[in-house]
């Protein structure tokens, strides 16, 4: 009932300003054409000044009004972050006064050489001069931001420090999954062929490879020791997902088949983040930058930055999914497939157990 | 007397098959030959704008769908579930049909409008027109090339009836998600029926391309010279050539795409474990897939901004009484931004894991593009200055044409700058970004040359007042929609979500949401009004009564109000000057038909 009284309200509103500007046009062959066309010439170029100086103010408005309300510029929780919240700045700069000259000139031209009867326009067809100004300058200011960007990009895409932490982020239809290297700090092989939910082993693992043994793999959240940089290996296992860090500024493709990385260093945990907003919620979110099938407005990740301590204490109830996917499995013939965290320490002691498990493959 | 004038043409021309001694004078035309598999420029280009706004009306519509959604996701719209049933299960837009409309919104409106609803209409319009020919170089191709578009057209309304509905990956389709059936129900019958469209359109679009190259380069009226053509025509040109050379490569993408669907292949799949098996493809790279898109992807957007660069250059020098400004740095950047548009496309990619070194030399020519954008600009601005300002619609459309593509054009240097990318990629900035410089300025350049060209189509004038509406709803609420959408992308906030509820950091924008869908109803509303204007003005409209109505230099203005096929009665005109002499030694306008008097000054 409602739609159609909307849909009638709409028809309404149409049909009358039809009428009235059918009566308009008549109203126009009666005044003289002419005299019409100047009236309305002199209504659309002072349209024309009030659209510019609302405008601007409607650009300072919506800069003020939502302005707090988005990441601002400088409040990044990363080191690289904060890089391009820079870069951000000083194109805003360039651009924004670019923007108000540009906006001006040309409302306040269309307005000033409205036409009017004593007016002759100036013939004016080139010069050489100031073609050769504006193209010159944009062509500085490009440079200059440029090269700042450049210096940035390397800096971001350059190698991992050496001391950096490894994590592994895996994307799927719609869910993100982690794998942390264990103790030897090295992430084991794995193959694609060997995904097993079933087998406890969801991001395919070779249990043959030693380096494999004490991998730690996690539905989340993502584990960050603040201040420590941090090398993510970002994969995929059926379509093409991104891993997206808005309060970190970063943002890198899953690619399947083609593994890609991206490092920074966290520079606040979560807590800090917490008092900064002022929302008890806060929490670090991975959005799926790219198309990734219909769930993708739900693959949602979280990341916990946290202080080396608290990294260490949780670190210390997980264990590595070896145990879980063929220690206990097949221990008892029966085979529980829920993971028992009791044994939490037993990286050691399952890495001997290792030639035993060809049998995956 | 401009009666008796029009009376006389509206005769002569139809009677053009009784014996004129010019063209096609042996032909009985038909209604069929005459309205349907017409191989008049004009007609074609008629038929062109037309598929081209019943494809905006549902390429708007799709967009009105999913505003509700996003600005009022909590919601229950009835009449939602009575229209589209099972795809609006209890009023709500179920994630399926809103990826699918999404990707349909952005393939009709980039491809089937903006694409060759627009250098459809306005190459085929103005191209023999302004060069001074009888009709394009083939015409037969040139109808071949409707029909093509219309097929394809077809076939892409047909898979909007399919069970597991169209193709709904994005408008960019990228695999492994849309060559893999178990990936999503858009991936299944839907994709095929997209991929079979698009192979039509790009016969369509090269029939088309090669035919209004060719019409340019040997058919232009004797004294035409390049440097004498309208900017128009320029455009149109350097569209073409962009057109013919990069969408044969999407048609090799898409063909690798249908193997790797259909045939086992292995192109773009590689490692991949879907749905609870592994698939049994190694060695592809999903990335090469982008790479063949972006490669007509990025000239696509130049395919669609440059035909409305010169339709604003040509109307905006007419109603400014004034010269365009710098005409040979106008064909120069023109010809700038058509070479450099190759050049670019992997700034789509900067966060594919391309290699940064790449990265960078792709920074490096994308910023460069701004270089002639800008000077195009800053031309635009001071051909208006000191001019004398008549403000039809198509010249305001040409205004508020410049003033969008400033918006949309600075954000350009945001996003081309990787590092800022990084960020911003895939966020609400960019959908910001490309909607303001080539969604909303191609649609503005393309109504002021509706409203300007209108009546040489029809030999009659839209109304001026619905104009004047339309106009001044659609710059504020396009500035209303996109302009807060940058604040979204700052806040890092993804494109393609259509629930933000559940997201800490992107659930602060309800209310904006909300005002962005509301703007956008009105908008659409606006536009509804637009085609009504448009059709009622085809048969109701004020009738032209002058040869040359706003008193404009080019040769389309020297032929009959109602041109019959042939263009001109007896001889094509010769052409003696430029197209800008407005204003040129007291005079208010010379046509390109009058020689150099002996006392004119040079230019």
């Amino acid at each position: 009932m409602h739609t159609f009284l909307i849909i009638a309200i709409l028809l309404l509103g149409f049909i009358i300003t039809f009428q009235i500007a059918r009566a308009t046009e008549l109203v126009s062959i009666i005044q003289g054409e002419e005299r019409t066309r100047k009236q309305s010439n002199r209504i659309n170029a002072v349209l024309l000044l009030v659209f510019l100086i609302v405008g601007l103010f409607g650009v300072y408005w919506t800069h003020h009004t939502l302005g707090d309300k988005i990441l601002k510029f400088g409040t990044s929780a990363s080191d690289h972050g904060i890089k391009v919240d820079k870069m951000m700045t000083y194109t805003l700069i360039a651009t924004g006064v670019v923007f108000v000259i540009t906006q001006v000139l040309l409302f306040w031209y269309s307005f000033k050489y409205r036409e009017r009867d004593d007016r002759k326009a100036y013939y004016f067809p080139h010069n050489n001069k100031l073609e050769m100004i504006w193209t010159v300058v944009p062509a500085i200011v490009l440079t200059i931001l440029i090269s700042f960007g450049l210096v940035y990009w390397y800096q971001i895409t350059g190698a991992a420090p050496e001391n950096a932490a490894t994590v592994e982020i895996v994307g799927s239809q719609f869910k993100w999954e982690y794998r942390y290297p264990g103790k030897d700090g090295v992430l084991g092989k794995k193959s694609y062929k060997l995904i097993d939910e079933a087998k406890d082993n969801p991001l395919g693992l070779i249990w043959e490879d030693a380096a494999a043994q004490d991998d730690i793999v996690s539905g989340g959240p993502m584990y960050l020791v603040v201040n420590k940089p941090v090398r993510l290996v970002i994969g995929a296992k059926d379509v093409i997902h991104s891993v997206g860090l808005p309060h970190f500024r970063l943002k890198m493709d899953a690619v399947p088949g083609t593994p890609t990385t991206l490092w920074f260093t966290p520079i606040k945990t979560t807590k800090d983040m917490i008092k900064e907003t002022g929302n008890e919620n806060f929490v670090f979110e991975i959005a799926c930058d790219q198309m990734c099938g219909n769930g993708h407005t739900g693959m949602r990740g979280e990341i916990m930055v946290v202080t080396q301590e608290e990294y260490d204490q949780w670190m210390a109830t997980q264990k590595p999914q070896y145990l879980t996917a063929v220690v206990e499995n097949q221990a008892p013939p029966a085979a529980a497939p829920v993971a028992d965290s009791t044994a939490a320490n037993g990286a050691d002691s399952a890495a001997t157990t290792a030639p035993d498990s060809t049998s995956t493959k | 007397m401009s009666d008796t004038l029009h009376t006389q043409h509206e005769s002569v021309s139809h009677s053009l098959h009784a014996g004129d001694h010019h063209v096609h004078a042996h032909h009985k035309e038909t209604f069929i030959t005459k309205y349907i598999f017409s191989q008049d420029h004009k007609t074609i280009s008629k038929q062109f704008l037309i598929t081209g706004i019943v494809w905006a009306i549902i390429g708007g519509l799709f967009s009105v769908l999913f505003r509700l959604q996003l600005g009022f996701p909590d919601q229950q719209f009835p009449i939602l579930e009575t229209l589209f049933g099972q795809w609006a299960e209890g009023g709500r837009i179920k994630p399926d049909f809103y990826y699918a409309i999404v990707t349909m919104h952005g393939t009709v409106l980039i491809f089937f409008v903006l694409t060759q609803g627009l250098s459809g209409t306005f190459s085929n319009l103005l191209i023999p027109l302004q060069v001074g020919a009888r009709d394009m170089a083939s015409p037969m191709m040139n109808m071949l090339s409707y029909w093509f578009f219309f097929v394809a057209s077809i076939v892409m309304v047909a898979s909007l009836f399919l069970q597991t509905g169209p193709a709904s990956g994005g408008w960019t389709v990228y695999p492994p998600l849309s060559a893999l059936a178990q990936a999503s129900p858009g991936s299944k019958a839907g994709m095929d029926y997209w991929i079979i469209s698009m192979a039509l359109f790009v016969i369509s679009s090269l029939l088309g391309n090669l035919n209004y190259i060719a019409t340019i380069l040997n058919m232009r009226t004797k004294g035409m010279s390049m440097t004498r053509v309208p900017l128009t025509i320029w455009a149109f040109l350097f569209t073409a050539i962009l057109g013919a050379l990069s969408f044969p490569v999407l048609l090799s993408g898409l063909i690798l795409l249908m193997f790797d669907r259909h045939a086992g292949t292995s192109f773009y799949l590689s490692d991949i474990f879907i749905a609870g098996a592994a698939l049994p493809n190694e060695g592809g790279n999903a990335i090469l897939y982008q790479h063949l898109f972006w490669f007509l992807g990025h000239p696509e957007v130049y395919i669609i901004i440059l035909p409305t660069m010169g339709i604003v250059s040509e109307v905006m020098s007419v109603n400014a009484r004034k010269p365009i400004f710098g005409y040979i740095a106008m064909v120069f950047s023109l010809c700038a931004i058509c070479v450099l548009a190759f050049l670019v496309w992997a700034h789509h990619m900067f966060v594919s894991g391309l290699n940064p070194f790449l990265g960078s030399v792709f920074v490096l020519l994308t910023l460069l593009i701004a270089i002639p954008s800008a000077i195009k600009v800053f031309n635009w601005l001071t051909t208006l200055w000191r001019g004398n300002l008549r403000f039809t619609p198509g010249m305001l459309f040409s205004i508020g044409f410049v003033s969008v593509f400033i918006s949309g054009g600075l954000t350009g240097i945001w996003l081309g700058n990787s590092t800022i990318d990084i960020h911003l990629h895939d966020t609400m900035f960019n959908i910001a970004h490309f909607h303001l410089v080539m969604g909303v300025a191609a649609f503005l350049g393309m109504f002021a040359g509706i409203y300007h060209w209108f009546p040489k189509m029809f030999g009659r004038y839209m109304n001026n007042t619905l104009a004047y509406i339309h106009f001044w709803v659609t710059m504020i609420g396009a500035y209303l929609i996109f302009w807060p959408m940058h604040y979204q992308g700052f806040a890092g906030m993804p494109r393609r979500y259509l629930d933000k509820s559940s997201w800490v950091s992107f659930n602060q924008f309800n209310d904006l949401d909300a005002m962005i869908s509301v703007v956008t109803i009105i908008v659409f509303a606006v536009q509804l009004m637009f085609v009504f204007n448009f059709f009622y003005s085809i048969y109701k409209g004020k009738r032209v009564r002058t040869l040359n109505p706003w008193n404009a230099n080019t040769l389309e203005w020297t032929t009959p109000i109602k041109p019959g096929h042939g263009n001109w009665e007896g001889e094509i005109p010769e052409v003696h000057r430029w197209a800008y002499d407005y204003s040129k030694d007291g005079r208010d306008f010379i046509p390109q038909t009058e020689p150099i008097g002996e006392n004119e000054s040079s230019h």
